[in-house]
């Protein structure tokens, strides 16, 4: 049976390939960038406007899907690269491109590190290549110090790399349930050869990776994959704290021929400023799981589901130390069956995400209506690139389904019976099977 | 599936009786980028010691306790250990050592599997020491071994993907010894050896580039009585000898990062 569900994927999927829209926000909260196909659009939250982004760094602009997107930590730098080969580094105060860097292979993870020295960025064959900004930004420094390759996992797609709060690691996860803790030497230009640690415990692909902190105290990593669950971890000695599946609160929600696809795969996880939760995208889930995380005696614990209308299934999280609101964001790079070029994208914003919010006041969080979004109307046209998406909600439902798919055959194990890879192996003209 | 039903004939046989290799024949290369079908472990944690050393971990004790420091672990591995000629030899020169030989080729893995048993049965108190495991080491070296675990590891007679374009398939590279040296502890060796000149002096090469492994000096390695095995012990070895063949061999210490 899973024989031909993966290959009426394969030709349901043809060559067409999705990447969901994306969604930074700007760690003190002065902008909101916002990836869907190619474009790259960025709203002033501070001028209340959208920014045109201007580019000066001689590359051209991104021509396919935008992979992967970040903000430095003191956001004054701005990373996007993905299909096209092209990884872009933007100056955020002006967004002007100061850098663009051309990949041999296709970009699927990008990262700052913490002083903004270095932007490293993964491809498809899960090498992590580094190339150095230098201090004022780039029209100082030559323009030929190319990118090196500093670590590979072994032929895997990165699907996702941050660097930890302090700097001295960078933290790797790949489709092979993989998360690779590597310790960033002081001269990375050499690579970086020394291992701190695996991560190891998922038992699909590891979708995203984030830490979490308390505040002045040691830091965790949180990741979630393909095998619904969200993990909580000692990286520094690659220690699995904690494990909470979501597949079981989604199985409650959702109604039973819903969760009979199978494919409640973990699509981000984003946690408040403070550690104390995390977000949780699910694929299928219309709304944003909360979980709580107690970084003291090391558990994750489900806390609700902030639903959200049936539609709106949400590809992307993000949120600011500054600002208490989770940011999120669904959308695909192309539309099948569609005649227009416009890339819609939806964009909802949860307010009071920080610390418990069951407990205190009342107050539940619910994600804000359209009129409610702060910068209104203006916000939603720049970000969303319409505004009348409502009418478009069928449309955005089946790239969804056209995404998973997508991410689906990209990052999951093709399983065959015995029987196919025997027949497989037979109309091979090397080897002669006796009759 | 005819050679299914030899391997049957050949493998399972008397108690004791070797198995026979031409039953066990198998294309010589495999690629190491293709997805692998056959299970892997999660994690070192669940490699369960039990059914590759029943003679360590009688039964009933059930999966070796982790952090347990009376529990013997893996020390030596042996990739692409072909046809298990190399653990044979370590087996009986190492006896207090659990070693494992990593095979991607399942018939290959099958024979040494059986040739194992065979000399158990046939030497009361020998062998029980080595086991093989069918793996694609370039993958999941991290999923078999936890940090600083092993001692030795040896690349003997590796495939050479002449081609620039396949290099990465390599066993050996600068990428893959970042995962080699964080299952080895410091001051554990790593041995290499090939037939192919230009496949020397690439595994020479990228260790001699690797900040975390050193040489050792020739005198030391005549002293090894290791060494010698490594173009004696296999049946690789003993091809290129019978031909009147040179081997080249790379020597490397694991050490810790210098900065």
């Amino acid at each position: 049976m899973e024989d031909a569900a993966v290959e009426e994927a394969e030709v349901s999927g043809g060559a067409a390939e999705f990447a969901p829209a994306l969604v930074a926000a700007h760690p003190l909260g002065r902008s909101v960038a916002v990836a869907v196909g190619p474009e790259l659009r960025v709203f002033d939250l501070k001028a209340s406007s959208a920014v045109s982004l201007s580019d000066n760094s001689g590359g051209g602009s991104h021509s396919d899907a935008i992979r992967a997107i970040s903000f430095s930590a003191n956001g004054a730098l701005f990373a996007s690269a993905g299909d096209d080969k092209l990884v872009k580094v933007w100056k955020t105060d002006s967004w002007c491109c100061i850098r663009t860097i051309t990949s041999e292979k296709r970009v699927s993870a990008v990262a700052i590190s913490n002083d903004g020295t270095y932007v490293t960025f993964a491809d498809k064959f899960g090498v992590i290549w580094l190339v150095t900004m230098g201090e004022s930004g780039g029209e100082q420094e030559p323009t030929d110090n190319k990118p090196v390759s500093i670590f590979g996992h072994y032929c895997s797609i990165i699907t996702s790399m941050k660097f930890s709060p302090d700097g001295r690691f960078i933290a790797t996860a790949d489709r092979d349930f993989k998360i690779r803790i590597t310790s960033l030497p002081k001269k990375p230009l050499r690579g970086a050869h020394e291992i701190q640690s695996f991560c190891l415990g998922h038992t699909d692909f590891v979708s995203c990776i984030a830490f979490t902190c308390l505040s002045e105290g040691p830091s965790f990593l949180l990741s979630g994959g393909g095998d619904s669950t969200v993990r909580l971890w000692d990286y520094i000695n690659g220690c699995l704290l904690d494990t909470c599946q979501v597949r079981d609160k989604v199985g409650e929600l959702l109604e039973p021929n819903e969760t009979e696809d199978n494919n409640l795969s973990v699509a981000d996880i984003c946690p408040t400023n403070d550690g104390s939760l995390v977000a949780v995208a699910i694929q299928s889930l219309n709304g944003v799981m909360l979980l709580a995380c107690d970084l003291i005696a090391k558990k994750l614990s489900f806390l609700k589901v902030v639903t959200t209308e049936k539609c709106y299934i949400p590809t992307s999280l993000s949120s600011s130390f500054s600002a208490d609101l989770l940011w999120t964001v669904m959308g695909a790079s192309n539309m099948p069956n569609q005649a227009t070029s416009q890339l819609c994208t939806r964009l909802k914003i949860i307010p009071h995400f920080k610390k418990d919010p069951l407990a205190g006041c009342d107050h539940v969080p619910t994600v804000l209506e359209d009129s409610e979004v702060p910068h209104g109307e203006k916000l939603l046209l720049a970000l969303q690139g319409s505004l009348d998406i409502a009418k478009q909600e069928e449309v955005l439902a089946s790239v969804l389904a056209a995404l998973k798919v997508s991410m689906h055959k990209m990052l999951v194990k093709k399983h065959y019976s015995e029987e196919r890879r025997e027949q497989r192996k037979r109309g091979r003209n090397d080897k002669k099977i006796k009759k | 599936m005819a050679s299914g039903d030899g391997a049957n004939g050949g493998g399972g046989g008397g108690q004791g009786k070797l198995p026979r290799k031409r039953f066990y024949r198998a294309r010589a290369h495999s690629n190491p980028l293709s997805d692998s079908h056959f299970p892997i472990p999660i994690s070192p944690d669940e490699v369960d010691l039990s059914q590759h050393y029943p003679r360590y971990f009688p039964s009933g004790e059930g999966e070796a306790r982790q952090g347990d420091a009376a529990v013997p672990r893996i020390r030596f591995a042996d990739v692409g250990c072909g046809f298990g000629g190399l653990l044979v030899g370590l087996s009986t020169l190492f006896p207090d050592t659990l070693m494992i030989g990593m095979e991607l080729r399942d018939k290959v893995t099958e024979y040494v599997k059986e040739r194992i048993l065979a000399l158990r049965a046939s030497n009361p108190g020998k062998y029980d020491n080595i086991s093989v495991v069918r793996t694609n080491s370039m993958k999941y070296i991290p999923n078999y071994f936890r940090k600083a675990q092993l001692s030795k590891m040896f690349f003997l007679f590796p495939d050479p993907h002449f081609k620039e374009k396949n290099h990465r398939r390599r066993v050996i590279s600068m990428q893959l010894l970042d995962e080699y040296a964080y299952v080895m502890e410091v001051g554990g060796i790593i041995y290499t050896i090939t037939d192919v000149e230009e496949l020397g002096e690439w595994m020479r090469s990228c260790l001699e580039k690797h900040p975390l492994f050193e040489a050792i000096p020739e005198e030391e390695t005549k002293a090894d009585p290791v060494v010698k095995l490594l173009s004696t012990a296999t049946e690789e070895g003993q091809k290129v000898a019978r031909n009147g063949g040179q081997t080249f061999q790379a020597i490397f210490r694991r050490i810790s990062l210098q900065e």
